[in-house]
């Protein structure tokens, strides 16, 4: 494992991330019921699925961004409870989240803040980490998205490209156990698309656990272990790149990968 | 109609406006210093999950938007302490209704700056393990503050001005100030016409200073 994929408990060994019986509904909308996944280390699993499948909201549930209805997300084995704070053994949202970094489809990223800023801001305020060693770290992921010499621009000044690749290097200075990424390159310009699912090889290559949501059938073949076929709040099919995207055998997932496939 | 203005006794008892001027200043900057204090305390019950926190916050600020500072002045002044059967100051009274007063429009900026700020960000804050307040002060406001400045600045004008009438609780403010030397000098139109510069010597500069700010803020987008 490299550098970039050590966290402070490099000693366990279970799943990094699990989420138990999740369910969850909005009022009256059943989103999906019973979902489980486990996350081993350096595992790259995709989540597919149609539109309004669920795959943002379980996602979201994994660094409790929506409280689950029902079900646990354990982190390192410890189950995370519904509060910021830790309580005994039970981590808090505010831990998860330090350990669990999520990328968005619009970045989201800082626009009063330079690129440095926004990829220091986490470790500063919420690792009280000293700002010289911040910014080292902070340069050295930017270095890794290849965006080093961007450190003084303010976001508005950078293309959607360059914006996604600094809110995974905002993530990745956290030093994350866990990534989830939800359709980071939905919102780009074609020619953009590359350059971040690059990097997100990259990633993988170096360990970084992960878990994506993606319509790129290509990319999530190419960089995921295990693929999940989310339809109608429920895993319909799981298995290895190869069973789900190129050798489908349910009805319903082959129609959805050749549909989305070209 | 021919008229000689006459400033030689205006400019004898000039002190007395000097003090006036100052005395609205006070009241103006602290009444803004408070307003703002219950304008966050307001914003921050508005947008909070108590929600009969947000109907209490949303009851004062209809109370004191939506009824004249002159009858609020008069109230606290005359009618609040036959309520609770204790004699108010009537300095006391000019600052607390001047506060609330602008406590409950500033509350409104605030709350305007603050949910026009998108989603995305307070997400993208808390994707990092910041707690909400982190979220608020170190992402959120920074942004909302920039959004509101031009509106908050704007109502601090207004305060201004509105101090004059704290002259009817006998508070020796600028406008107060300017009756008194119309009542030595029996010389009215020199008395206000002084009064009215001073105001716009105070807030032509502030204006002025706003529109710049506004200027160079819409630049560094
Ligand atoms: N905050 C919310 N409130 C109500 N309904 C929601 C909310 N978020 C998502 N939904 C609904 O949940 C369903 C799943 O949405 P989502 O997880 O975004 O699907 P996907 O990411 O697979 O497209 C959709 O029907 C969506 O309308
Ligand atoms: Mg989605």
């Amino acid at each position: 494992m490299t550098d970039l994929a050590r966290t402070n408990d490099a000693a366990f060994t279970g799943p990094v991330l699990q989420a138990v019986n999740l369910s969850k509904n909005f009022q009256k909308l059943q989103v999906f019921q019973n979902l489980s996944l486990d996350l081993q280390r350096g595992e790259v699993v995709a989540l597919i699925g149609p539109s309004g499948s669920g795959k943002s909201t379980f996602l979201r549930c994994l660094n409790m961004m929506e409280t689950p209805s029902s079900g646990q997300v354990l982190y390192q084995g410890a189950s995370v409870i519904p509060s910021f704070r830790d309580r005994g053994d039970q981590i808090g949202i505010g831990t998860l989240r330090r350990n669990v970094g999520m990328v968005f489809q619009h970045f989201n990223l800082f626009p009063h803040m330079t690129v440095l800023q926004n990829v220091c801001e986490g470790p500063i305020s919420v690792k009280r980490m000293p700002k010289a060693e911040a910014q080292a770290l902070g340069m050295h992921f930017l270095g890794l998205v290849g965006l080093a010499e961007k450190h003084d621009s303010y976001p508005s000044k950078l293309s959607g490209g360059q914006k996604q690749r600094v809110a995974i290097a905002r993530a990745l200075a956290m030093q994350p156990g866990v990534l989830l990424l939800d359709e980071v390159t939905s919102a780009l310009d074609p020619e953009l698309v590359g350059e971040v699912l690059d990097v997100i090889r990259t990633l993988a290559r170096e360990g970084i656990t992960m878990a994506i949501v993606t319509h790129e059938m290509a990319f999530a073949a190419d960089v995921s272990s295990r693929v999940l076929f989310l339809d109608k709040g429920r895993i319909a099919a799981e298995g290895s790149p190869d069973e789900i995207i190129f050798n489908p055998s349910d009805e319903r997932l082959s129609n959805f990968v050749s549909r989305t496939r070209n | 109609m021919t008229y000689t203005w006459d400033f030689h006794s205006i400019w004898q008892n000039f002190d007395l406006f000097w003090f006036g001027l100052q005395v609205t200043v006070l009241y103006t900057v602290g009444s803004i210093v408070f307003g703002v204090l219950i304008g966050i305390a307001t914003c921050a019950a508005r947008l909070s999950r108590w929600r009969f926190l947000g109907y209490f916050a949303r009851l004062y600020q209809e109370l004191f938007r939506c009824t004249p500072l002159l009858v609020q002045l008069l109230w606290f002044y005359y009618a609040f302490p036959l309520l609770v059967g204790v004699n108010v100051d009537n300095h006391f009274a000019a600052m607390l209704t001047l506060s609330l007063y602008v406590g409950a429009f500033y509350a409104e900026i605030f709350r305007g700056g603050i949910i026009s700020i998108d989603r995305g960000q307070q997400e993208a804050a808390a994707a990092i393990g910041m707690s909400p307040s982190q979220a608020m002060w170190r992402i959120i406001a920074p942004q909302a503050i920039k959004r509101m400045l031009p509106s908050f600045i704007n109502q601090s004008v207004i305060q201004f001005k509105n101090t004059s009438l704290i002259s009817v609780l006998s508070v020796a403010d600028l406008a107060y100030m300017a009756a008194v030397v119309n009542g030595q000098t029996y010389r009215p139109l020199e008395s206000y016409t002084v009064m009215a510069l001073l105001y716009l010597a105070i807030l032509v500069p502030v204006t002025q200073l706003a529109d710049l700010l506004e200027k160079r803020m819409r630049t560094s987008d």
